[in-house]
């Protein structure tokens, strides 16, 4: 075999170190979205243009517009996320946070950011990922599953009406949903900062999205750093669909358990105990 | 439900006297004290439960306060947590799961200590649903529901951390998860007494952290199976 001369071997030492760089498993550094790949390094040029304002150069949510929002910006250095498709207590999957971003967080000063292309927003989310070293030591929690929804139909509308009375939704979203509940003025995030129920009356989209599976997933799986806990434990699939059923009649839509109620109700009202505390709703 | 029990420990006490229920202090060395404070501790709040009638009914012979600073005769300080933060050697977790009652829209007891990884089975035993939030910062920070009747939650936490606990629902419901790297570690009682026991010898920083009056450190050797003491005294601020 020819000895390799100095130069050669110089050279495939550096290729080799440049490899062994790159294949180093720089998990947090990257976001995959379907077939994107997000970069944390463009993905940093991203942030510094249109996120660093309210959410802050250090990711811990304290930009300078910070002390004129309410609610507050995400402070990304805790890893602690509303939106996602896996259980309580677990980190959100890459496209839970591109999705979050994308949509927007409605009745907050977070926008929706479809206007950054696909790519921007894929390299935005490996970036954020950077912000806490939870992304380098825990893995993303398995998505729950969610089977596909039955039919609405009248049964499964009571049955779940009858889940928000057992499961207490009344104390907060009130007994009617208006949000009003009795715990409803004492409720703050978990950085005490006072935070209200969502109130089904407004008919306004969720903070995590606006289809009935999406509802199915918010309260399956809670909205971690918010008063509001994950039903994940206690909710068995056909219970959950019940409530998702009764929770959009609560909303002045034209959904069609909202129909089904509407025409059940006429002939039905009297049959009703009000929702609330037993012995009498307030 | 209580017989069997009591039951256990009367055979326990009465057939085995020489077997203590606890790990045996002559396994080691022993570090107890008194946790006190001076100055003027605030005033617990009254709770009022009000709007939780099935909890309130519990409380109708001894009203319910706030547990902030809970003392006791002869300024004794309870709910302190006393532990070696240095010089422990590091040992496996107890599998034995530490219980964390709610009752009477109560943490029971306000403060739960734990090792890293020691099971803790968290329990509902009111007619009204509760969410447990811890608000872990280290740990995963999570929020379950926990309805009436529902099965305890078993859980652990992988890192240590000094963990606020609340109950969304009932905003007054506030507790600590004390989760430690050491398995030598007490809480004060209502006399304000704590021991650490089965301590092998060697130098020891003991702490003791209360939630309101931050922490205290002292540093303490053993030998064989002696019994030392260390008191700690709290400066008790109103804020």
């Amino acid at each position: 075999m020819r000895p390799k001369t100095p130069v050669v071997a110089w050279v495939s030492g550096v290729v080799v170190l440049l490899w062994a760089a790159g294949a180093r498993p720089c998990v947090a550094q990257e976001s995959h979205i379907g077939t994107l790949t997000g970069h944390a390094a463009a993905g940093k040029k991203v942030y510094r243009r249109y996120c660093v304002l309210c959410h802050g150069a250090d990711g811990d949510g304290t930009g300078e517009n910070a002390m004129w929002i309410d609610p507050k910006p995400r402070d990304f250095t805790l890893a602690v996320f509303k939106c996602r498709s896996t259980p309580s207590g677990t980190l959100p999957t890459d496209q839970d946070l591109f999705e979050a971003m994308s949509r927007g967080f409605l009745t907050t000063n977070m926008p929706p950011w479809l206007p950054l292309t696909r790519q921007n927003r894929a390299d935005a989310v490996a970036y954020i990922k950077t912000f806490s070293p939870k992304w380098r030591t825990l893995k993303a929690g398995t998505p729950i599953t969610i089977p596909p929804e039955p039919a609405a139909a009248i049964e499964s509308i009571l049955r779940g009406r009858g889940l928000f009375q057992k499961m207490e939704c009344w104390k907060c979203h009130g007994p009617l949903g208006h949000g009003d509940g009795q715990s409803a003025k004492t409720l703050t995030d978990n950085k005490d900062n006072p935070i209200p129920p969502y109130n089904f009356s407004t008919g306004s989209r969720f903070k995590c999205g606006e289809t009935n599976r999406d509802l199915y997933r918010i309260f399956m799986t809670g909205l971690d750093g918010t008063p509001m806990p994950s039903f994940g434990d206690d909710l068995k699939p056909g219970d959950a669909w019940d409530l998702v059923h009764f929770l959009r009649t609560l909303q002045p839509l034209d959904t069609p358990e909202a129909a089904l109620w509407r025409a059940w109700l006429a002939s039905h009202a009297s049959d009703l105990k009000p929702i609330g505390p037993p012995g009498g709703g307030r | 439900m209580r017989a069997p029990y009591v039951a256990v420990v009367v055979t326990l006490a009465l057939g085995t006297s020489a077997t203590p229920l606890r790990p045996a202090p002559s396994a080691g060395a022993t570090i107890s004290g008194k946790i006190t404070y001076t100055g003027v501790p605030p005033k617990m709040k009254p709770i009022d439960m009000a709007k939780e009638p099935s909890c309130a009914a519990q409380h109708t012979a001894a009203p319910v306060t706030t547990e902030n600073v809970v003392t006791g005769p002869g300024n004794a300080l309870r709910y302190v947590v006393v532990y070696v933060s240095s010089g422990d050697q590091p040992a496996p977790p107890p599998a034995e799961a530490v219980r964390y009652d709610q009752k009477g829209c109560q943490y029971i007891p306000h403060v739960a200590v734990l090792d890293v990884n020691q099971p803790l089975d968290i329990y509902n035993d009111d007619q009204t649903s509760h969410n447990i939030h811890p608000l872990a910062k280290q740990n995963p920070e999570w929020n379950k529901s926990q309805p009436i009747g529902a099965p305890p939650i078993h859980t652990k936490f992988e890192k240590p951390e000094f963990i606020p606990v609340k109950c969304n629902v009932h905003p007054w419901m506030h507790g600590w998860f004390v989760v430690l790297p050491t398995t030598h570690h007490a809480l004060s009682g209502p006399d304000g007494e704590f021991s650490i026991t089965g301590l092998a010898p060697g130098k020891y920083t003991v702490t003791a952290w209360h939630e309101q009056f931050s922490s205290l450190s002292e540093d303490v050797s053993v030998s064989g199976s002696e019994t030392k003491t260390v008191n700690f005294t709290f400066k008790a601020t109103l804020y």
